[in-house]
């Protein structure tokens, strides 16, 4: 457990310091979102009716920006060498280190999402719909990413590979997420049914992906 | 304790980079694994660290720990120092004693012995290549394992840090140790020499 807790609290740190992944996230986040009412124009109404699809689509791929680097840089300097020697299980430390990628880079996406939701015209109920789907979606996007991210130390191809791999993935989880904020906001579709598929989501990838990552990793260390 | 590989093959790229290879190490000793550029020494390393996976052959442990793998019981000190630039000397540090678990000793103490306590709070990235190097030793010393593996452990040090890693070498070994390293330069340390495919 200790060296789970080490490994989350080393991430995170790094995320945090200069150089690090965790602010780049939100500000591209940012970007995307304020660039949107320029290209859609100064409609409103279709502005809050774009509002969660907009949202959702900046946090995906704001949330892939920094993942094909989660076990890129660790094999680079031969940390991940010494990972999988630890007596750590692997599965274990790729879930903790996709977990400190989330709480490092996801959730700062989430406690970004009141104050984009302003520029695209949503109101309370709407933003906290949009805000609650990322919270239960982004998971998901992290873990399975993080097969991508794997896969990408394997092939020793990063960048648009792990977005090729990835995005195919992230689709469902896509749909559910923005098919429950509109639930959320316009009806008529009850909100529970989307919101628990995502959630569903969310927990089959906490379970498949470090094993899939692990595993993927097991073969590419040489 | 005692370690042995017998009938190795290593095949890296469709290629075979040594076959047949045969070694025994017991406790107290030293190996210096030498040969040609390319002959496999970090290959073989990396076999008994469990990071490749034998072609053909197998390395058992006799009388480690029987509820931990080799791999759990060896540290590995290869070409890359698993060093975080972001990260300060001491919390490189402590995140590995904390990461590797297992009978630890004092980080401070192990950083005074590799001649790093004045430099514990900068960050790694302003560590020249000798510095890092002596950081990376000082992993060794903080979290015990018996069997060392070590990859060119003497590149970058100064003469002085060559013998002060000579001296840390006897210490392991008098405590039981084990030390399997893969190098061009002298050890410093009595070793026995194993020769991998023909003379340099």
């Amino acid at each position: 457990m200790t060296a789970l807790a080490a490994l989350i609290r080393r991430d995170i740190r790094i995320a945090l310091r200069v150089g690090g992944g965790a602010l780049i996230g939100v500000l591209f986040f940012l970007t995307v979102v304020v660039l949107m009412p320029f290209a859609v124009g100064p409609d409103l109404a279709l502005l809050s009716r774009l509002g969660p699809a907009i949202l959702w689509l900046g946090a995906l791929l704001a949330s892939l920006l920094t993942l094909d680097r989660l076990f890129m840089a660790d094999h680079e300097d031969g940390s991940l060498d010494l990972i999988a020697m630890s007596r750590t299980p692997l599965e274990l430390a790729c879930a903790a280190k996709a977990l400190a990628h989330w709480l490092a880079a996801g959730l700062p996406l989430i406690i970004a999402t009141p104050v984009l939701g302003l520029l695209l015209n949503l109101d309370m109920v709407a933003t906290g719909a949009v805000a609650l789907t990322l919270l239960a979606g982004t998971p998901a996007l992290t873990f399975t990413g993080m097969i991508g991210a794997a896969l990408a130390v394997t092939l020793h191809r990063g960048g648009l590979l792990m977005a090729v791999l990835v995005l195919p993935l992230s689709i469902p989880v896509l749909i559910f997420g923005v098919a429950a904020s509109q639930a959320a906001i316009v009806g008529p579709m009850s909100f529970g049914a989307p919101f628990s598929i995502l959630c569903a989501l969310s927990l089959v990838s906490l379970v498949v992906g470090p094993f899939a990552a692990a595993a993927s990793l097991k073969h590419g260390l040489d | 304790m005692r370690l042995c590989g017998s009938g190795l093959t290593c095949v890296r790229g469709g290629r075979e980079v040594f076959t047949g290879l045969d070694f025994d190490a017991a406790a107290g000793e030293a190996i210096a694994v030498v040969g040609r550029n390319g002959s496999g020494k970090t290959s073989l390393l990396r076999l008994i660290a469990g990071l490749l996976i034998p072609a053909g052959g197998t390395i058992a442990l006799a009388g480690g720990d029987a509820e931990l793998t080799l791999p759990e019981q060896c540290h590995y000190l290869g070409h890359r120092d698993a060093l975080k630039p972001a990260l300060s000397v001491a919390e490189n540090l402590s995140f590995w004693a904390d990461f590797l678990g297992g009978e630890r000793f004092d980080a401070a103490e192990s950083l005074a012995a590799v001649g790093l306590d004045h430099a514990s709070d900068l960050p790694a990235a302003f560590l020249s290549a000798g510095q890092r190097r002596r950081l990376s030793l000082a992993r060794l010393l903080t979290v015990h394992r018996p069997v060392w593996l070590l990859d060119e452990p003497t590149t970058a040090l100064d003469v002085a840090g060559q013998d002060m890693f000579g001296g840390l070498m006897r210490d392991h070994l008098a405590r039981g140790g084990l030390i399997i390293a893969a190098t061009h330069a002298p050890l410093g340390i009595e070793s026995r020499e194993l020769r991998i495919g023909g003379t340099a």
